[in-house]
């Protein structure tokens, strides 16, 4: 069982992240395993899914949140994905039902990931747990906790012990993000 | 100038000792080259052709005499004895090696500096006017805007990967000097008619391989929302800029596709959730930062006598009259005089400057200019503040350091990038064409009589030179392997922004100085009295300049 950084400490990963492309993997989830679904094959299925526990979902690096939540709550599929950023507040309780979301990495230069957690964290009150997943390394943890991220599934390859040190690169911040909203004596 | 506290030493502490930390394991082979790469690039340092090449940060282009001694200090001690000022108003050391550099950067925030995203695709150093603050045609100092969106701007979590490299300018003055609308963001600050602050802010521009002018994209915005509203177009672009192909990374490329109007929309959608949120300046922040900037207390003068005087040392020296015309400026206090060093005398690279100079700089500042120094677009320095009684003794000093060389704006004042000799993404050198056109024309009375031409030189696309937007533009391509370079005409990067035309095919090396000669004589054949050299062009067009640049070719 792979190591997780969750908060501050280095926990066993127990969920299993289902990759794109996968079947609905019925028998797991009827079973209480903790699996993660993909966006796409969890809003196909969210009639099912829904309020269940024990699925969560991840969105890949061009699944920006609006294209996802917005299709959970407004429902006529018709919609192409430009026309469904209408009413991201109107997801809020949606993404809040779920267990887990995660972000994917392909690679670590990829900074998209960075705007969708701040929006799953402001715009669509997202209190959950939030994991970083994918191309995840120690020299991104700060920024990413900065950006609301809150658990860190550390790239497989790499010692997980180190990379908690990457959570406290820097004591003090310049500006409001989501972990700090008013840095004292700062500008904001 | 703003003076760091105890929370910005600890940070840039922090920021020493997480750089060692990387700087080991990747050395130790824990950290691959292409995790290493951004790592190292957001700390300011490029792996170019023969040497690593670090770039420390100016913000806003403005430093002290300290600061300059410690950069002299690591010229002496990490490089080969100098430094070059780039078109972003920071300094370049051209030869540390790779070890170093965790040391270089503890000795750098020895002093309050650092490379904190000088380089990688993150925001850049903040740049403005470097008169700003003594500038006559000033709406108000630029500076504090400036100090707060580079705390803003600095180790930015969502902004460390963006799809390109951002750069924000902010323009203040009647004058543009910072070329702002060729920024990703160009900010105008402007007042409103009750003399409350507000910004225009500008999106899109660039040079490299596009050249775009910016385009507004808001006309009055309240200094409040100034943060927030960044914050938003930042965010529009980190999740919809392009990051399939790096030539069209850039936001210029995004306001293309989407259209201006589109791309407003989008922005102000974003706005929207943040407008008012904890990012937003209260005034009392402001006025914190606004203290850092405060005006000298100019000691009063009496501007007619020093003036009688200046004119009987004027009447001594043709050669101080000549300098005192050319390389100092009006200050907007009477009895005080801006005064440029000039970097580009013939034979060294345009901006390049010694750890001699630059100790003996400091000591000029401190004895005549308040101990504060500023680096300009131009690539030379400025001491802002010299009160006009020591302009003759300044003068003597500097003109005895090789800084005096009265070409300020004109031909032989290019703007270049290091080029071929250094840059590793070099198509051709760049230096070497500065350097035979400085040596042709090298009569000031003939450069006198050509008037203001900026020259501006890149040895590639990526146009670090700013050769579109040169009066007089030249850009370095390969043609089979070999260095040619391509000739551009009627550029402007001042108020009535212009990209420049390209002339023709191109030319090689030996050919360029006759070709410029060709340039200016056709000029000089069809201008009207008083009529500078981008208005001739302005008025003309390519026409008679292409007519007889490549008949004579032939």
């Amino acid at each position: 069982m792979s190591k997780l950084i969750k908060g501050c400490e280095i926990i066993d990963s127990n969920w299993t992240l289902i990759e794109q492309g996968s079947e609905l993997p019925l028998q797991a989830i009827a079973a209480g395993d903790l699996v993660i679904l993909p966006a796409h094959l969890w809003l196909t299925n969210q009639d099912i899914l829904r309020d269940k526990a024990n699925v969560g979902l991840w969105l890949d690096s061009h699944e920006e949140p609006a294209t996802a939540f917005a299709s959970a709550t407004v429902n006529s599929s018709n919609q192409d994905e430009g026309e469904q950023a209408s009413g991201p507040d109107s997801a809020l309780l949606d993404c809040n039902t779920l267990p887990l979301i995660a972000i994917n990495f392909p690679v670590f230069s990829d900074g998209r990931g960075y705007s969708y957690a701040r929006q799953l964290r402001e715009y669509y009150g997202y209190t959950g747990e939030l994991r970083a997943i994918g191309d995840v390394l120690q020299d991104q943890l700060f920024f990413y906790q900065r950006c609301g991220f809150n658990s860190f599934a550390i790239r497989s390859d790499r010692n997980v012990d180190e990379a908690l040190n990457g959570l406290n690169d820097f004591s003090i911040t310049y500006q409001s993000a989501i972990d700090v909203k008013r840095p004292e004596s700062r500008s904001s | 100038m703003y003076q760091y506290d105890s929370i910005d030493k600890q940070l840039l502490s922090e920021r020493v000792a997480q750089f060692r930390d990387q700087t080991q394991r990747y050395l130790a082979g824990e950290l691959s080259d292409s995790e290493f790469l951004p790592l190292r690039l957001q700390n300011g340092l490029y792996i170019q052709r023969l040497a690593p090449m670090l770039r420390v940060a100016v913000p806003y282009g403005l430093y002290d005499s300290a600061q300059m001694r410690q950069l002299a200090y690591i010229a002496r001690h990490y490089d080969k004895g100098y430094t070059h000022v780039s078109t972003r108003q920071n300094f370049q050391f051209n030869w540390p090696r790779l070890e170093d550099v965790p040391d270089i950067l503890a000795d750098l925030a020895d002093v309050d500096m650092h490379a904190i995203q000088t380089s990688g695709n993150c925001i850049r150093n903040i740049t403005t006017d470097q008169y700003a603050g003594v500038a006559a045609d000033e709406v108000e100092d630029p500076r504090p805007w400036c100090e707060l969106l580079r705390q803003w701007s600095t180790f930015h979590p969502e902004f460390a990967l963006l799809p390109r490299k951002f750069k924000i300018a902010m323009c203040a003055t009647v004058d543009d000097r910072a070329a702002f609308q060729f920024h990703d963001i160009g900010v105008e600050l402007t007042h409103d008619d009750k003399g409350q602050t507000q910004f225009k802010v500008y999106v899109g521009g660039g040079l490299g391989r596009t050249p775009v002018i910016a385009q507004l994209i808001h006309s009055e915005l309240p200094w409040q929302h100034l943060l927030t509203y960044l914050e938003a177009i930042l965010r529009v672009y980190n999740m919809h800029g392009r990051r399939d192909n790096k030539y069209k990374a850039r936001i210029k490329i995004l306001v293309k596709a989407m259209g201006v109007d589109a791309f407003r929309e989008k922005v102000e959608q974003e706005w929207a959730h943040i407008r008012g949120g904890s990012n937003t300046l209260s005034s009392a922040a402001v006025e914190k930062v606004k203290n850092h900037f405060q005006p000298i207390d100019y000691p009063q003068h009496d501007d007619s006598s020093m003036n009688r005087e200046l004119a009987s040392q004027r009447l001594e020296s043709p050669e101080f009259a000549r300098w005192l015309d050319k390389n100092t400026l009006a200050h907007k206090q009477a009895g005080y005089a801006i005064v440029n060093l000039a970097l580009k005398p013939t034979g060294i690279a345009p901006g390049d400057i010694t750890d001699v100079q630059m100790d003996a700089i400091a000591d000029l500042a401190d004895q005549y200019s308040n101990g504060q120094l500023r680096n300009t677009h131009h690539q030379n320095i400025v001491l802002a503040d010299v009160c006009k009684t020591d302009l003759w003794s300044l003068w003597r000093a500097i003109d005895a350091l090789g800084l005096a060389t009265p070409n300020l704006g004109y031909l032989s004042d290019p703007i270049c990038c290091p080029g071929g000799d250094y840059c590793a993404l070099a198509n051709a050198k760049s230096i070497p064409v500065a350097e035979a056109i400085q040596r042709k024309f090298d009569d000031m009375d003939y450069l006198y009589d050509l008037g203001p031409i900026d020259l501006n030189i890149s040895g590639c696309m990526n146009a670090c030179g700013h050769h579109h937007v040169g009066h007089i533009g030249i850009l370095g391509v390969d043609k089979k392997g070999r260095e040619f370079y391509q000739i551009s005409l009627g550029g402007n990067m001042g108020r009535a922004a212009a990209i420049g035309k390209i002339l023709g095919p191109s030319f090689s090396q030996e050919e360029i100085p006759d070709v410029i000669e060709n340039i200016l004589d056709t000029y000089i054949e069809v201008r009207q009295p008083e009529e500078m050299f981008v208005d001739t062009y302005q008025r003309v067009g390519l026409g008679p300049f292409k007519e007889r640049v490549y008949v004579k070719a032939d």
